[in-house]
């Protein structure tokens, strides 16, 4: 994975927009990983991004943590997971995540970190971390030319 | 009149016999001990396709249980809605099979539906229209209750839900899982003054919810005061937090109560059973002559029986489904 962009967010609404930026380039069978603590803000970006994809009521799209995985409809179908819940790696298996993960839509895990064995390789890496001061930093990592192409509509720090 | 009632749409695979709406013949439940027990081997907490596993036993269970079989049983209810597919397929699934090869009607229910009706077993006389508070790991919703099987959402969390909170703030804690009864106990040996947490959204000009926000004061003030090297008393801070987010459940609700002009609320869900709330919604609603109705404690999670409730009521409304009915996830906001 290769850091592409660092930028620093100070707001939830900042972290939004972040997503909403990144929704523009993501395409049929993306898989946008995110990682970060409670409350770094990895569900408001996920909505962003949604809300990016033209799912119309950011109000509708919640933290999927317990149903696990929600799915909305934008310019593609858009499959939003928590994997908070899972105790272990083989309980991702019982959810049947390779219809979503490689399916047409895109796919947005919360707490990638949980399942590292089965996240696709080629997909886009955004970690949220907090800083003392409160803010955010974001960081975008990916591995292959089309994720970076994603990044390009970014107004932030390309490294 | 007997209906089995089948709900697979989370974690618990149940089945329930009832005889008219009302008389629970029978409620079984994967993770209630007693199933363990006559079963065997681990549940696994989170389900999905686990539900394979359990589903026939528990329906044979229920059969058993309520000492019916399906010459005696009049239709076959099922969740179908909302939940998460995978899950919801295993129940409806088993639910045509059996109304199919038995020949009876298949009646698909809204899960949210049932949650309101687990109310009806303990308090048949419940007047309509009623405003309800459905709170649990997955949901926080204000519904406006037309009658038994109608609802209109009036208010619903923009993030997490409110179980969701509890569970996540105890987490972070390091006090454990489910984090609702955890922090409900420890909450009463502390000062829910400690601490000024914010109630998100309890000014704005609807009946959403949000608790994203106040998980994140709470994980913000304990990273700062352990920053500063202040010993913490975790009592006061889940019983300041438990304060800020009871506030807000309370506040929406008896707005809700005032602009639909109803006088009866009830309670459902999970969190149904935390006694910060019910004590602050019988205290609100006691000085506004409101009244207050909560299910039984088994009844406020996830169960066979108040689905099987639901589908008596649709049933005698002439409600069939087809066999071509199918599992929707989503919440069907307006």
């Amino acid at each position: 994975m290769e850091l592409h962009v660092k930028m620093h967010s100070y707001s939830a609404e900042e972290t939004f927009e972040a997503g909403r930026v990144v929704a523009k380039g993501l395409f049929p069978g993306s898989v946008v990983a995110f990682r970060g603590d409670l409350g770094a803000g990895k569900t408001c970006c996920a909505q962003g991004i949604a809300v990016g994809l033209g799912v119309k009521e950011r109000s509708q799209i919640t933290s999927p943590t317990f149903t696990l995985i929600q799915e909305y409809q934008g310019r593609l179908p858009i499959y939003h997971f928590d994997v908070y819940r899972l105790t272990c790696e083989e309980e991702i298996y019982d959810l049947g995540y390779e219809e979503y993960f490689y399916g047409k839509g895109v796919t947005l895990v919360e707490w990638a970190e949980r399942i590292e064995a089965i996240l696709p390789r080629d997909c886009l890496e955004i970690t949220l971390q907090i800083e003392k001061d409160q803010s955010r930093t974001l960081r975008f990592y990916s591995c292959n030319e089309q994720y970076r192409r994603v990044l390009t509509f970014m107004n932030a720090e390309h490294v | 009149m007997k209906i089995l009632g089948i709900e697979t749409s989370c974690d618990d695979t149940a089945a329930a016999v009832v005889e008219d709406g009302q008389r629970i013949l029978s409620n079984i439940i994967s993770s209630q001990n007693e199933f363990h027990a006559k079963y065997g081997g681990i549940v696994p907490e989170i389900a999905s396709r686990k539900h394979v596993e359990l589903i026939l036993y528990v329906i044979q269970d229920a059969m058993e249980t309520a000492g019916v079989d399906y010459e005696q049983i009049d239709a076959i209810a099922v969740t179908n809605r909302p939940g998460l597919v995978g899950s919801l397929l295993i129940g409806l699934s088993a639910a045509k099979g059996l109304a199919y090869c038995h020949k009876k009607a298949l009646i698909g229910v809204d899960h949210l539906l049932g949650h309101i009706y687990a109310n009806y077993f303990e308090h048949p006389d419940l007047e309509l229209p009623h405003i309800s508070l459905t709170v649990s790991g997955g949901h926080t919703l204000i519904m406006y209750v037309r009658s038994r099987t109608t609802y209109e959402i009036l208010g619903h969390t923009v993030d997490d839900a409110i179980g969701e909170a509890y569970d996540k703030v105890a987490k972070f804690l390091g006090l454990g899982f489910p984090g609702g009864p955890l922090i409900d106990t420890l909450a009463r040996t502390g000062d829910p003054n400690a601490i000024d947490f914010p109630s998100p959204l309890i000014h704005a000009d609807n009946l959403n919810f949000s608790f994203s926000g106040l998980k994140t004061a709470v994980i913000r003030y304990v990273n700062e005061q352990r920053d500063a090297g202040v010993d913490l008393n975790d009592a006061d801070v889940v019983a300041s937090f438990q304060k800020a987010a009871v506030k807000v459940l309370v506040k929406k609700v008896l707005n809700a109560a005032e602009e639909k002009s109803v006088s009866t609320l009830t309670l459902s869900g999970g969190v149904a059973a935390n006694s910060a709330l019910r004590d602050a919604l019988i205290e609100e609603a006691r000085q506004r002559d409101l009244r207050v109705c909560f299910p039984p404690l088994l009844m406020c999670t996830d169960n066979g029986a108040m689905i099987a409730g639901v589908g008596y009521h649709l049933y005698q409304d002439g409600v069939r489904s087809s066999f071509d009915l199918g599992a929707l996830p989503s919440i069907p906001f307006n």
